[in-house]
């Protein structure tokens, strides 16, 4: 199979929401990330984020033989597009290192050794083995930890430094049509994340079917991704994410997340893509 | 209402001021439990910032939310609002579950002075060693559970009071035991929320599992399985 775009636009259509806007690189804006950086790409080195050129001669070898014996990991821990110390005060340094260095790592790891294991996930795109590891709502032991990983990633860029403020063109038309106003959106996720019980995250989600906009909680490690919505923003609010900043004080770290961190950027661009498969405005049919 | 009993048992003598006089069946409120200890008495097994955050902010934080649920049971009961009664339940589960079982764990926790991690002799170790061996197996297991739960919950040992047998068991956030069996009694709850341990472990919740048997209050456990399997 030639890797053509239009193979990879069609087998990531669902990746849509993986594609990262790049933060500061106007030159980019437009242009999917995704089509540079592979989700699964075979790293020797787990750690590092690998260059372009690198992906591309790994891109063909993948496809054209089999497994290389000497593989060392199928997903690499991405770093996030800012410095640990970029969302301070609002997020400190120290919460940066733990949560990605060792929570985000590990399930980076542990899906890396499930997959050693497992022949039969081989191949699959993230978005794909987050779906099948769900298995209708009875999940794989390696849902947790693959689901979990591409949450991680999706929270990072989804927070940039300098964050919050409003939403601007589009995203902020549709956020006061299905919500109002934006400060009822507001006020409705930040209720949203201060009743959730026990470990999980607030999206801000686009709903394919209802062709709206829509705010959904998740339990543990459960994304949005296995009801075929297309997610926009999360907020993670298991307790690590904010216990060492905020300790017990959760509508603290909710507000501050909506003021100062959220990346609507991200969100409008997030949207912009998700609006290549999902009809928000009533088609232009001219009148004969 | 089995609510209804539960508030009567556990409030016997301490009926607080309540703001709503016109209630003729006049709600109790619960309040939170003092410690028996000093929160700095755990240490190093359990952090005195831990205790302390645990105790004063999270586990009030469940009192004072359970009673306004229950204050808002109350008064849907009373208008006869059934929805709004059945939404609260999960409010109630949630807060009241909370309670329940932090109340359970500062009893299932002593000092190395007050014997804290001082093994059970009696009736209860000799079903230990019977049901699963000896004791580090127990403990091998009960931390093995507590270690790949996902998410926030709590890891238990009891006691089946029907079976006369002791059990391993996990349950999700704050869900009671008695969900995972009518028929269970806790004798030791170990709290694997992040909260219980994120300050001093991180993300090692294995160490945290592997340091709270030193002060485990074996002599709390040992009086409930011996009222529960004379």
């Amino acid at each position: 199979m030639s890797w053509s775009i239009s193979n990879y636009l069609i087998s990531s259509s669902n990746e849509l929401s993986r594609c990262k806007l790049p933060y500061g690189s106007e030159g980019q804006r437009g242009k999917c990330q995704a089509l540079n950086r592979p989700t699964n790409i075979s790293a020797y080195n787990s750690l590092k984020t690998p260059s372009f050129k690198f992906d591309q001669v790994q891109k063909r070898k993948d496809h054209v033989l089999k497994k290389p014996r000497n593989i060392s990991a199928y997903y690499s821990l991405k770093p996030p597009n800012y410095k640990f110390d970029a969302l301070e005060p609002y997020m400190s340094q120290r919460t940066l290192e733990v949560h990605w260095g060792q929570h985000h790592r590990g399930y980076v790891e542990r899906l890396n050794e499930y997959l050693a294991k497992d022949d039969i996930l081989y191949g699959h795109t993230l978005d794909e083995l987050i779906r099948v590891t769900y298995n209708n709502g009875n999940p794989l032991p390696e849902f947790n930890v693959a689901a979990q990983a591409w949450n991680h990633d999706f929270f990072w860029e989804s927070m940039q430094p300098g964050g919050g403020n409003l939403p601007i063109l589009g995203l902020l038309q549709q956020i006061e049509k299905d919500f109002g106003s934006f400060s009822n959106f507001r006020e409705e996720f930040i209720e949203t994340a201060l009743t959730l019980f026990g470990s999980g995250w607030v999206w801000l989600v686009l709903k394919r079917n209802e062709r709206r906009l829509a705010i959904a909680t998740t339990t543990n490690a459960v994304t949005p991704l296995v009801w075929d919505d297309i997610p926009l923003l999360s907020l993670d609010m298991w307790e690590h994410a904010y216990y060492l900043d905020y300790k017990n004080d959760r509508a603290r770290y909710a507000n501050v997340f909506m003021d100062h961190l959220v990346s609507w950027n991200v969100a409008l661009g997030r949207m912009a893509r998700a609006q290549s498969f999902v009809n928000l405005g009533e088609p232009k049919i001219p009148v004969a | 209402m089995a609510l209804r009993a539960l508030a009567n048992s556990k409030t016997l003598g301490r009926l607080y001021h309540h703001h709503h006089h016109h209630h003729t069946r006049g709600l109790q409120t619960f309040t939170l439990p003092d410690l028996s200890y000093d929160y700095g008495e755990l240490e190093p097994a359990i952090s005195g910032e831990i205790m302390q955050l645990h105790h004063q902010k999270h586990h009030q934080t469940y009192v004072t939310n359970y009673n306004k649920a229950l204050e808002q049971l109350d008064d849907a009961i009373a208008k006869g609002d059934a929805s709004t009664a059945v939404k609260l339940h999960s409010a109630i589960n949630f807060n009241g579950g909370g309670h329940v079982n932090h109340s359970i764990f500062w009893k299932n926790l002593a000092p190395i002075r007050e014997g804290g991690g001082e093994p059970p002799h009696g009736a209860l170790g000799w079903a230990i060693d019977q049901h699963f061996g000896n004791m580090e197996k127990l403990i091998a297991k009960m931390n093995a559970e507590g270690a790949a739960f996902q998410g926030s919950g709590w890891v238990w040992l009891a006691v089946d009071k029907e079976l006369k047998r002791l059990v391993v068991e996990t349950t999700a956030n704050q869900d009671p035991l008695v969900t995972k069996g009518a028929s269970l009694v806790p004798l030791v709850g170990i709290d694997v929320w992040e909260h219980a341990y994120y300050l001093q472990y991180k993300n090692v919740r294995p160490d945290y599992l592997k340091n709270i048997w030193k002060v485990i209050n074996w002599k709390y456990a040992s009086e409930v399985y011996e009222k529960e399997c004379p």
